[in-house]
């Protein structure tokens, strides 16, 4: 059972929120249920897929792995939040420009993931690459193209 | 001035801006007034009497709004899911999505509660109190027909679902007989879970004052859905039921057939006068969406003293799970018997096949759908002869390919083959590897421990069924056509409205592409609509390759016919005789004097002004077409595997994986290629880390994602990848089909890797997946 609201506040892609929640509601629900942000997805409930990575005062989280009561004071950018005055962030012009991505499911978080290991490492290599989406599955490109989107990002962000 | 062709060019994708911004709208995003949730309880047990559901804690639960069992959906009329393919006394167990008296796998439901949350549907649904005896089940194929296994269907003897053969056994026994060598080999093709990264879902709302219902479905193909729903299962004309499937997080065969759920939700919504929405969590993926493969075979192999093939004889158990899914009986049958011909000149093929029913998830198409089935078999039969016999396996496949000449080629086993030329696609692969240069490497490699291993497969693949006339005398109950409707607005603007579904395929690029081409319109002006039964005039959805091949085909037809129309309108207008009138670059023009002419968007504008058509011409610019293909279309091409396995560990490594594909014409060359790369890593994911497990109990052990070895992205590497192109005769764009080849190709071509290295160590065949923990046990055995 969900147990007495909690009141919490949040910064999500800079809009500032305060909301009643039920100390249960997971960080992923309360963006997509709570403030309409659909674009972090739900793709397996047991933090293996990654669908639902964003970036929690400045690292990469699986919103599926916390409470919203967990992210209270917390600033949050999801998918939603990358692109500028309508200018796409270099990684998802990435993604567009190298067919990163196919059915678009898996793709809003191997974009946050992404934007966290460029963050880390302005010029990573392949396997440096392939081994940082070890937390994000994706079922329809094989990682062909997702790796050349992100070294693609890593160039035009140099 | 003439656009550029757009066919055949890679264009980035219309689809992906609001996929890479949050904006794309699947099933689960949907949020509609007044929206309840589903959650579905479901049996813990293989096996088991139900004897009692009480759902009075779960409707006395805090915003709990209702709970059902399948008692009261049968009693209220819903009907048991049907089977849509029938072969010939083929027994067909009644599948009461949620059960009313037996539950026959994990995960079978057995009651749903609907909540004003997720979360409120979830607590509801613990409360649901079931009693069960619990019956022995049966989970290996092989030993559900053995007498003495538990009976799962009172109406299926033996477990036996059907026994279907093809090809010549008198003949194929009589070859393998008189052969010079025959190589047997038992063969585990094992069972997989799709695992689309987009769970399941469904949401519906019921309109009581007009008596529509509406139904969002994960679906790769809503109007199939939609007949299935309304006239088999809950009894709604089919004219009052409109399905929309529209962004789908991938599909891979898992989202064509019917499930209780979107069955369950339309019936609740109905009751309850409240949308009723549900997404399935990863668990439930993993228990209920449809499984693939799982064939036991036993395969034998006979060639002559040169090493052609002569004869293959192949007997397989196809495990079907505990009921029969929507195109169950097709997959282990007509698109598997026929595909054993392969890239070769067999002379007798006999196949025979027995569907098992088990206490299992059922079991459906998933990606490649029988013919990667039949493709390991064959391509691992290809390396333990060319081995057994001492030739290289690419000599042994290139002398048994069907020479080029002798195209279409009409294999024992009822294809005819479309067109051909296999051997530059085994030669360009052997270039891109360096064959020569490999094999010596390999030779230097093993004399200092180091294993490395080459694999191959010179697959076909049939895809993009299929003539409707053909498929229904094969037990198809539907057509296998594709539907398409050109709509050009007064504007010259143009709506395609396409009956294949894309869920990933970025059909909305390229058959704007194809249309934009053919109507010499600016790309831009093409928007392409698909997933909704509402604006549709019908479709047969996408699976099996068929997109472009059909569904392309059927808007080609469309736009012929606006083109042909427009001339009509045109003609008039310059007092030209029709067939003076050419259509060059967006213009119709009179033959020999291109200044006299009109415009696609003033024909557009006069075919609705009316003002001044022929006599006798009909108002309006727009053109609907069916397409039934005459023949499916065969893929083909080689794909080569290079591994190195560790002896100490047991662990392989792909070191390189080249892919040489021929599909014909295509469209867009970056979707093709993207395509071939997922399912390249489908594919090589089953030779070396998927499987479905379960224990003897029929317990699912594979049941998340913490279990289920899905690959990642340090597991693979970058594929490299070229084509061939030979046009089929069988569309009007010589395309074949490319959605399905890397999966069909590439599990047998690692597998081949990996035994290629163990050679050595006197390993000869280990069955799938080849985890670290299997190959290392078989090198200890040969050690002790």
């Amino acid at each position: 059972m969900g147990g007495p609201a909690v009141k919490i506040q949040v910064k999500v892609n800079g809009t500032a929120h305060t909301s009643d929640v039920e100390p249960r509601l997971l960080l992923v629900h309360y963006l997509r249920d709570v403030l309409n942000l659909t674009g972090t997805h739900v793709g397996c409930d047991t933090s293996q897929c990654g669908a639902c990575t964003i970036i929690v005062n400045g690292r990469s989280t699986k919103a599926c792995n916390l409470f919203a009561v967990q992210a209270d004071g917390a600033d949050i950018m999801t998918i939603e939040g990358l692109a500028k005055d309508g200018q796409l962030h270099p990684i998802q012009e990435g993604f567009w420009e190298k067919h990163g991505l196919q059915c678009g499911f898996c793709t809003p978080g191997m974009i946050m993931t992404a934007y966290q290991l460029l963050q880390r490492n302005k010029k990573p290599s392949e396997s440096e690459i392939r081994h940082f989406l070890e937390g994000n599955l994706c079922r329809c490109t094989g990682y062909h193209n997702i790796v050349k989107a992100i070294q693609y990002a890593a160039e035009k962000m140099a | 001035m003439a656009q550029p062709k757009l066919f055949g060019a890679s264009i980035k994708r219309r689809e992906d801006p609001r996929m890479i911004t949050g904006r794309g709208a699947y099933t689960d995003d949907l949020k509609l007034p007044g929206q309840t949730h589903a959650a579905f309880v479901r049996s813990p047990h293989a096996h088991a009497r139900v004897r009692r559901v009480d759902l009075s804690r779960a409707k006395a639960t805090p915003g709990v709004v209702a709970a059902y069992t399948g008692k009261d959906l049968a009693a209220a009329g819903v009907g048991p899911l049907p089977c849509g393919w029938l072969l010939p006394d083929l027994k067909i167990p009644e599948y009461r999505g949620i059960a009313t008296d037996k539950v026959n796998f994990v995960g079978h439901a057995v009651a749903v509660v609907i909540g004003e949350t997720a979360y409120a549907a979830r607590d509801g649904a613990d409360q649901v109190v079931v009693d069960y005896d619990v019956l022995p089940a049966v989970v290996d194929g092989e030993k559900a027909v053995q007498p003495g296994a538990p009976q799962i269907h009172d109406n299926a003897p033996d477990n036996v679902a059907f026994r279907w053969n093809i090809g010549d056994q008198a003949k194929t026994d009589a070859a393998i007989k008189g052969a010079h060598r025959v190589i047997k080999q038992r063969l585990i093709n094992h069972r997989l879970i799709p695992n689309a990264i987009e769970p399941r879902a469904s949401a519906a709302t019921y309109n009581a004052g007009t008596g529509d219902l509406t139904c969002w479905v994960t679906s790769q193909n809503p109007h199939v859905h939609r007949l299935l729903m309304a006239a088999f299962v809950l009894g709604m004309p089919e004219h009052k039921v409109r399905v929309i499937s529209g962004d789908v997080g991938g599909g891979f065969g898992s989202k064509i057939f019917l499930y209780p759920e979107e069955v369950a939700v339309s019936w609740a919504s109905k009751q309850l006068g409240r949308p009723v929405k549900w997404t399935a969590e990863r668990r439930e993926s993993f228990m209920t969406d449809a499984h693939g493969r799982d064939h036991i075979t036993d395969a034998e192999l006979a060639v002559d003293k040169d090493g052609k093939m002569v004869a293959l004889r192949v007997r397989t158990n196809a495990n079907l799970g505990a009921y029969l899914s929507t195109f169950a009986p097709l997959i282990p049958t007509f698109l598997y018997g026929p595909l054993l011909s392969g890239a070769y000149k067999i002379p007798e093929i006999y196949c025979e096949v027995i569907g098992s029913l088990s206490n299992t998830t059922p079991v459906d198409a998933y990606r490649g759908a029988g013919r990667p089935e039949a493709t390991y078999l064959l391509e691992r039969m290809c390396d333990l002869t060319a081995k057994a016999i001492g030739m290289d396996p690419a000599e042994f496949r290139r002398k048994n390919l069907v020479p080029a000449a002798e195209f279409p080629y009409q294999t024992p086993v009822a294809f005819l083959y479309d067109s051909g030329n296999y051997e530059p696609a085994l030669d360009r692969a052997l270039q891109m590897v360096d064959y020569r240069k490999l094999r010596a490497d390999q030779e230097a490699g093993r004399k200092q421990g180091k294993y490395i291993g080459v694999g191959f497969a010179t697959y076909i693949e049939a895809c993009g069924p299929a003539p409707s006339a053909v498929a229904g005398a094969l037990g198809a109950q539907a057509g296998l056509w594709e539907s398409a409707q050109v709509r050009v607005h007064p504007t010259g603007k143009v709506t395609v409205f396409t009956g294949s579904h894309t869920h990933g395929q970025g059909h909305e690029t390229t058959f704007a592409q194809l249309a934009a081409d053919e109507l010499q319109v600016p790309f831009e002006d093409v928007e392409i609509v698909h997933g909704d039964t509402g604006a549709i005039p019908f479709g047969m959805g996408s699976y099996g390759s068929r997109s472009a091949a059909v569904g392309g085909s059927a808007i080609y037809s469309a736009v012929e016919k606006i083109r042909e129309k427009g001339k009509k309108i045109a003609a008039h207008l310059l007092e030209a005789s029709e067939n003076d009138i050419d259509y060059v670059d967006g213009k119709f023009q009179v033959k020999g004097s291109p200044s006299r002419n009109k415009g696609f968007g003033e024909v557009a504008l006069m075919a609705y002004l009316a003002h001044n058509l022929p006599k006798g011409l009909e108002p309006g610019l727009e053109a609907t077409s069916f397409w039934d293909p005459s023949n499916f279309v065969f893929p083909f091409g080689t794909h080569i595997a290079v591994v190195e396995v560790s002896p100490e560990s047991g662990k392989v490594k792909i070191l390189r994986y080249v892919a040489v594909d021929d599909v014909g014409n295509v469209i867009n060359p970056m979707i093709v290629y993207g395509m071939v790369h997922g399912g390249i890593a489908q594919g090589a994911a089953q030779a070396l880390w998927e499987f479905a497990a379960y224990d003897s109990n029929g317990q699912l052990q594979s049941g998340s994602m913490m279990d289920y070895a899905l690959p990642k992205a340090d597991d693979l590497v970058s594929y490299e990848t070229d084509r061939t192109v030979t046009p089929s005769p069988v569309n009007p764009m010589g395309i074949k089909g490319a959605g399905e080849t890397g999966t069909i190709a590439s599990t047998a071509a690692v597998a081949n890797a990996v035994m290629d290295a163990l050679a050595p160590l006197g390993i000869s065949h280990l069955d799938m997946p080849l985890t670290p923990a299997r190959i290392w046990a078989a090198i200890q055995a040969k050690k002790h």
